[in-house]
């Protein structure tokens, strides 16, 4: 993978931090927040995925296992538990343990990126069988039904920690989900300025040296796809909570596509591209729901083909190149027009 | 005794069901290495090719044999032309190419024929082994299945395109140095290889009712049984076939058809671990 050099170890942009962090804060005096939490949610998972496949270069096809796992997870322990907030904790540590499970199991069997591809998307495949035939009452996990094909419904919403009376939703949940991604996007960039994060890129970059200076590359890798998997855990329990139903739906293949595709047209080695990716094409793919002329999958595929043949990094990086370029050629303009006045000035003279 | 004989043909079908949907996979994947993830939508889109055709008052078996290979051939040369063949050598980039084109002919053939299910009835009478009832047309899917994997040998092994074919896979630089466009030879490749899931498409259509969103029925079984396969054509589909096969149907009699389905790819990803390249990276390497 080729790539701007300094990609993700650069400094973080606070100025943009800012002003994105106060049009999070002020969007409810607008607007309704029920769109708005849902495509944050949907930010959040693009997010886990970009940091996975754009600065480790592992490809995960079936992102969608992690994002269910913690959905269906926050449903079953919430349904338990009759409170959040445990259930809510493990709805980011299990997605992690079973990612560092298959993580450890492919990495450390230096399985090539194809074969990689086939076995995350597998995962995904049998996690979704699976969901879709447990209908019936042999079928349960404690006091939940798993419920097949129809899924979860009711099930205890996020309440405050440690008072299951007061549940959050509505605004306030808007808010737990802005603070979610926001400290997600700032641990991505703790994680990429630290020096694991540079053995990252480093593994990213060039494998076979990266061990022969002595770091263990599957290691390395097998713990980014677990952090990878708690973030999009974390997104999979904030989805449930917004649907406040989980169906095995949160497993399917289209999940999986869609949030590739949110990533790869916001761009590949960026944190902000997969967060705009999957708000652009998120709420694009809302607009598409509220329509029959136009199948949503079909602009979604066209969007995917398109970009993988001209722009294969992405949006924000050609933007980035372009801005670059744009700013050379005004650079070497400038040079141009202030040699050619001097050469005037002696030519006067 | 009957039970024996109706568990054996089930295996059977099931082995022909995977070897004959993997097919055009496999030819594409072996001769190409490029991974076809739209391969799932050529069936379904042979299957529609069959159904429509039929329904317009052509022959059934002039539609699945003939028409619907036609119509996927050319869906597939069009393909190669405009997306694939900028792609060579980026297999990542590949798979996400035509994962997006694999949505994008689902989402258009839900707009020509909306998103109800079609289907066709068998062309076949269903005939009793002892107490039980069994599909004809089963034995004639396990009859093309045998055919298409032997015709596939014979072409590969015996005839001129096939040599130059399996000559441009093992060195595309020499191949060319001898005359032979190696552009040109993987055009051919993937439209033979998108006819061939063609076929499958049209003759499984009268056994499954289809939906647009079919492909992804098979793409999962197909991908499974290429990637395990290895690079090796004929010998690694038959033998990740009859492995899949076997323990699907078996696993399927004693519980149920789902948890068949989970055992087949929890063993393909135990036997992709033990194996990164495939059963014919580790066995029978000089085989086709």
């Amino acid at each position: 993978m080729t790539g701007h050099p300094t990609f993700g170890i650069g400094r973080i942009r606070w100025g943009w931090f800012i002003v994105g962090s106060l049009i999070l804060l002020l969007l409810p005096a607008v607007t309704s927040t029920n769109t708005p939490t849902l495509l944050l949610i949907w930010a959040l998972f693009a997010l886990s995925l970009g940091l996975l496949w754009g600065f480790a270069g592992i490809l995960s096809f079936g992102h969608a296992a992690y994002f269910g796992l913690g959905a269906y997870t926050y449903a079953i322990g919430s349904m338990n538990v009759g409170e959040s907030t445990g259930p809510l904790l493990l709805a980011i540590v299990l997605p992690a343990a079973v990612a560092a499970a298959i993580g450890a199991m492919m990495f450390y069997g230096r399985i090539s990126d194809v074969y990689m591809g086939v076995i995350t998307l597998v995962v995904t495949l049998i996690l979704f069988k699976f969901m879709s035939a447990t209908a019936g009452d042999a079928y349960r996990i404690g006091s939940a039904r798993l419920g097949g094909f129809n899924g979860i419904p009711a099930f205890p919403i996020l309440n405050l920690p440690g008072d299951p009376s007061v549940t959050v939703f509505g605004t306030p949940f808007y808010y737990v989900v802005a603070v979610a991604l926001m400290g997600c996007y700032l641990l991505c960039r703790w994680i990429l300025g630290s020096y694991f994060g540079q053995v990252l890129i480093g593994i990213r970059e060039n494998e076979a040296r990266v061990e022969l200076l002595g770091y263990s590359a599957p290691l390395y890798k097998t713990a980014i796809f677990a952090i990878s998997a708690a973030m999009a855990g974390l997104a999979g329990c904030l989805f449930a909570n917004w649907a406040e139903i989980v169906t095995p739906g949160v497993f399917s293949l289209g999940q999986s596509a869609e949030v590739i595709i949110w990533t790869i047209v916001g761009g590949l080695g960026t944190l902000a591209g997969p967060i705009a990716g999957a708000i652009v094409l998120g709420y694009l793919k809302l607009l598409l729901g509220q329509q029959t002329l136009i199948d949503n999958s079909l602009v979604l595929g066209a969007i995917l083909v398109l970009v993988v043949l001209l722009l294969p990094s992405g949006l924000l990086p050609a933007l980035t190149r372009w801005r670059e370029r744009r700013d050379l050629a005004r650079v070497s303009r400038r040079q141009a027009s202030s040699t050619r006045r001097r050469r005037g000035q002696r030519g006067d003279a | 005794m009957d039970y024996a004989a109706v568990v054996f043909l089930e295996i059977l079908y099931m082995i022909a069901f995977l070897a004959l949907t993997s097919a055009g996979l496999a030819v594409v994947f072996g001769m190409m290495r490029v991974i076809n993830l739209a391969h799932g939508e050529f069936v379904m889109i042979g299957g529609y090719t069959t159904i429509f055709c039929n329904r317009a008052g052509l022959d059934i078996w002039f539609s699945m044999l003939v028409l619907a290979p036609l119509v996927v051939g050319i869906i597939g040369l069009i393909v190669e032309r405009v997306v694939i063949r900028h792609l060579y050598g980026r297999m990542i980039d590949t798979m996400l190419a035509t994962w997006g084109l694999s949505l994008l002919m689902v989402g258009l053939v839900t707009l020509i024929f909306g998103n109800t299910a079609v289907s066709v009835t068998a062309p076949i009478q269903s005939y009793q082994v002892g107490a039980y009832q069994m599909g004809g047309y089963n034995l004639f899917i396990i009859a093309i299945g045998i055919l298409v994997m032997l015709l596939l040998w014979l072409i590969l092994r015996y005839t001129r395109v096939g040599l130059v074919a399996r000559g441009a896979m093992q060195n595309a630089e020499i191949a060319s140095s001898l005359g032979y466009n190696p552009q040109r030879i993987y055009m051919w490749t993937f439209t033979a290889g998108a006819a061939l899931s063609g076929l499958a498409g049209g003759v499984m259509a009268p056994l499954t009712g289809l939906l647009p969103s079919s492909g992804s029925l098979y793409i999962a079984k197909s991908f499974i049984t290429v990637i395990t396969g290895g690079a090796a054509i004929i010998s690694g589909t038959l033998g990740s076939s009859i492995i899949f096969g076997t323990v699907n149907q078996i696993v399927s009699f004693g519980s149920t058809p789902v948890i068949g389905e989970i055992a087949m790819l929890a063993l393909a990803i135990i036997l992709l671990r033990l194996m990164p390249q495939g059963i014919t990276g580790r066995f029978f390497k000089n085989s086709t």
